[in-house]
């Protein structure tokens, strides 16, 4: 797992590993200079002070406030860079770019569920491709999992009941380990896998031995299949309940007066307890779909509302809008 | 100053004052209190000691071939569980602290002698109840509790853990309160605030945390409870729950807890190094009231375990100052132990050697915490070894090594006997190489990626598993040693005179052992803490020692 000329780095293989390795050098050099220094000056003054004569009591001497400031001042400025550099760091870590290719993942016990929005899965490994830009999105069946990757330098929990995020650009063709990093019960040490970093068109050819539904066109039939449809329309036009073509991104008026922005967890959470956040001018007649929906589900019926997009500029109003101006993008894999 | 074997007739002190069983299990005596918390501290510590050594012979290979998954995971809980909550937190508080706090400000006892026994009690409790969880068939969450595991998954002894730590919790309370109200109420006429010893700042500082932040934990577990009998539905998802919640809960109490742990061990060190270079520590107002500062900040970090838990972007950017901040006022006290050396008489007893180790240690688990305090680099770092080797630097080679050179230090006066001085510095050596070989490759592997709790491991690991495990093995011998020395000079150790470092301290100026009430009469301080006398004074120092051991005038 190492292919760096310095010892004791992990394979540094996507865009910000690097820079968290150069951090990390820095916190080890400041870490390696006071620790010598202070055991340095320790060994100095405890041999050249040693007690000589039985009886011999040195000078006492009461303390110096310019040394203590001294002390306190320049250790919380190395301190503060530290804190700058690594909240600087942690923003990229953590703010996914635009234009990321996404990819779920479900965590149970004790293995990683995972599938592209080409509808290809796979179980404990992780296929992707170099220089493109990666958003997992992630929740967890069962209990918390952490989705970790070493040679990535990232580190997620995957927690049930909400969704989670990591983003990464592979740099290296390559694979890599992935470990689950949340103590997760019995077989924790079991769960894990690989990431495989394949060439672009490597990977390009690995997609297209593909043979499973899109999330988007599974969540399509599980759309008709659960009776969304009823209510919301075959395209997500709306009806007795809210329009959910364009939905996604999008502001959300609810009847407490309240506005939110329709991301992934707002979907789920209507799925699960619609009662939760009704949206303006909509009665609470959905009923809930807990325990019959998983996570999988879940989330190709998102990406299914994500794919629902209105061809022709209307504003989103509830109630009947005309099919055709409508149209689910869901078939050709998404490239958002 | 020539040997000189003070004749220790039959002496009434606190240990030949009354003899049986029923004069120790009813006793008042805080110096008693502190033996029987000794005693019963070190048969835990054994006990997180087998686990530990269970952990290590597992690792030492890749495969998972000693111990099954299942057995594994509970191993490495019940070593955290036992060594945290049933060693670490009363470690130096319940023996060293009930011992000393009365002693060095010129008290008779605690404010509230029965309360102690009390705690003691109380601790002992919840100590059976946690064996009897680990005898019926353990529990495997991790020391941690995370839920929904907890609450929801674990088919192990969890409530019966739990309640085992919630009732030990009060001991820590009760002794906490005990401290405070004693420093407050009892100090001897002279012993002005600035006159303490920083032993008792410390101690004073924990005893805040100890009453302020265990009522949490207790909250925490009681709300764990009634989550995994009825799914009430507050940490677990699938009823409504939110399992970041308990993390947040379970922060709030058990990283001041850390300080719980390691102030105490600031205090001795604080003790061990004036007294062994004869100097007033340097800074002494800065060293006092950065304990209280921990103990203070130390509430406002919790955060920082929650950096990769979906906790908010912004929120994680306020802890990580925080933190940052927090390890000021610790960097401001081995700085002045530091200089306080500096011109001093440096003697290299076996207490002095532990608190060498202490600061070089404590340096490095504080340093190592920077790493983790580091946004971006915490998000590689967290829940790996890296984090492991963390801790352990600061509660092995802190908290252990200061309570054992306070132990040393100490046992002329507990016990009325020297420890063999040539034993005692072979084994603090040990000691030190066996910490430093076990737990230096674990940062390596850490920030090679190996994640902790892991029963099986990839191969490449290996190398840094083998060297824990040997390292591991030297520590367990550094640490057996002492165990032998100390039982085996409690008969046959050379007597201790009432003063054997000849230092100016209260409880140094009183029989070693004490008489039950400590001073013969009540002590009235004229000097200032650590104020070693001229020389010529200094002989009346050391004719103290020569004395009956009885106290003197001051």
């Amino acid at each position: 797992m190492q292919s760096s000329w310095i010892p004791f780095v992990p394979d540094s293989a996507s865009t910000v590993s690097g820079k968290v390795d150069a951090l990390y050098f820095y916190l080890s050099g400041v870490t390696v200079f006071f620790t010598l220094l202070i055991s340095g000056v320790l060994i100095f003054f405890v041999i050249k002070y040693r007690r000589r004569t039985p009886y011999e009591i040195p000078r006492p001497i009461a303390g110096s406030h310019k040394l203590e400031i001294l002390w306190s001042v320049i250790p919380f400025m190395i301190a503060m860079s530290m804190f700058a550099w690594g909240a600087q760091l942690y923003f990229e870590q953590s703010r996914p770019p635009r234009n990321t290719n996404e990819i779920y993942v479900v965590g149970k016990q004790w293995m990683w569920k995972i599938q592209h929005t080409t509808g290809q899965r796979e179980i404990n490994e992780l296929h992707v491709p170099v220089g493109r830009k990666i958003k997992l999105i992630m929740t967890a069946e069962d209990t918390i999992h952490d989705f970790f990757v070493p040679a990535f330098r990232i580190k997620a929990d995957v927690v049930p009941g909400r969704y989670t995020t990591e983003w990464f650009e592979a740099t290296k063709a390559g694979t890599y380990h992935l470990f689950c990093a949340e103590y997760c019960g019995m077989n924790h040490s079991g769960m894990i896998g690989s990431v495989i970093v394949m060439e672009p068109t490597d990977f390009d050819n690995w997609l297209s031995g593909n043979s499973s539904l899109s999330p988007a066109l599974a969540g399509q039939q599980l759309f008709q299949s659960l009776g969304c449809v009823s209510c919301h329309g075959a395209n997500g036009e709306g009806g007795r309940g809210p329009a959910l073509a364009g939905l996604f991104g999008r502001q959300v008026f609810l009847n407490t007066g309240q506005t939110l922005k329709a991301d992934e967890a707002y979907i789920r959470e209507s799925i699960l307890n619609p009662q939760a956040k009704l949206v303006s001018g909509f009665g609470p007649i959905m009923p809930t779909f807990q325990g019959q929906v998983s996570e999988e589900q879940l989330l190709q019926i998102i990406a299914f509302i994500k794919s629902l997009q209105i061809v022709n500029p209307q504003p989103a109003t509830p109630g009947p809008s005309p099919a055709a101006s409508i149209t689910a993008t869901s078939p050709a894999p998404a490239t958002r | 100053m020539e040997e000189y074997e003070a004749p220790q007739p039959s002496r009434i002190n606190y240990l030949n004052a009354e003899y049986g069983l029923k004069s120790w299990l009813l006793t008042k005596d805080h110096k008693r209190i502190a033996l029987l918390y000794l005693g019963s501290i070190s048969f835990f510590f054994f006990i997180g000691g087998l686990y530990a050594m269970f952990i290590r012979l597992e690792l030492l290979t890749p495969q998972g071939d000693l111990l099954s998954s299942a057995t594994y995971n509970k191993v490495f809980t019940q070593h955290g569980i036992i060594m945290i909550f049933f060693f670490l937190i009363p470690s130096i508080p319940a023996t060293l602290g009930n011992f000393l706090v009365p002693m060095m400000i010129g008290a008779k006892d605690l404010a509230f002698p029965r309360i102690n026994l009390l705690s003691w009690y109380i601790y002992l409790l919840g100590g059976i109840i946690t064996i009897y969880a680990l005898l019926a068939g353990g529990v495997d969450t991790g020391w941690t509790f995370y839920a929904p595991y907890s609450t929801t998954f674990s088919n192990s002894y969890v409530i019966a853990t739990g309640l085992g730590i919630f009732i030990s919790g009060f001991s820590s309370i009760l002794t906490g309160l005990n401290f405070i109200v004693t420093i407050h109420t009892m100090r001897a006429p002279g012993m002005t605030w600035f006159r303490l010893p920083l032993f008792i700042w410390a101690h004073y500082a924990t005893s805040l945390i100890m009453i302020l932040g265990t009522p949490v934990i207790a909250i925490t577990i009681l709300l764990l409870t009634f989550e995994r009998l009825a799914h009430v539905g507050i940490f677990d998802p699938a009823v409504g729950g939110d399992p970041v919640l308990f993390q947040h809960l379970f922060w709030f109490y058990s990283h001041p807890a850390v300080y719980i742990m390691v102030l105490p061990g600031m205090g001795v060190v604080s003790e061990l190094i004036a007294n062994f270079s004869r100097k007033n520590i340097f800074g002494y107002s800065f060293v006092a009231f950065s304990s209280l500062a921990i103990a203070v900040f130390g509430f406002l970090v919790w955060g920082h375990h929650l950096f990769v838990a979906s906790q908010s972007v912004y929120a994680g950017m306020i802890f990580s100052f925080l933190s940052f901040a927090v390890a000021i006022p610790s960097a401001i006290k081995v700085f002045n132990w530091t200089a306080t050396l500096y011109k001093g008489s440096i003697s290299y007893e076996t207490p002095m050697l532990y608190a060498l180790g202490f600061i070089g240690l404590f340096t490095i688990g504080g340093m190592t915490g920077l790493f983790l305090a580091a946004l971006a680099v915490d998000v590689h770092l967290s829940d790996t070894y890296f984090v492991v080797a963390h801790f352990h630097y600061i509660m092995v080679g802190g908290t252990l090594l200061a309570y054992l050179g306070g132990l040393h230090y100490w046992w002329p006066k507990i016990s009325g006997r020297m420890y063999p001085e040539g034993w005692g510095r072979f084994s603090a050596l040990v000691v030190f190489v066996g910490f430093n070989l076990t737990f230096l490759p674990q940062f390596v592997a850490g920030y090679m990626g190996m994640p902790r709790r892991y029963h099986a491991y990839p191969p490449e690991f290996q190398v840094f598993n083998v060297l824990s495990s040997a390292g591991a093995s030297i520590l367990g011998v550094g640490l057996l040693i002492p165990m032998i020395y100390l039982i085996w000079s409690m008969r046959y150790g050379k007597s201790a005179e009432a003063n054997p470092w000849h230092l100016p301290g209260l409880e140094w100026r009183t029989a070693s052992p004490p008489p039950t009430e400590n001073f013969e009469t009540t002590p009235i301080v004229t000097w200032e803490a650590y104020e070693f006398a001229p020389s010529e004074e200094m002989e009346v120092v050391g004719r103290f020692s020569k004395s009956e051991g009885a106290v003197q005038q001051l």
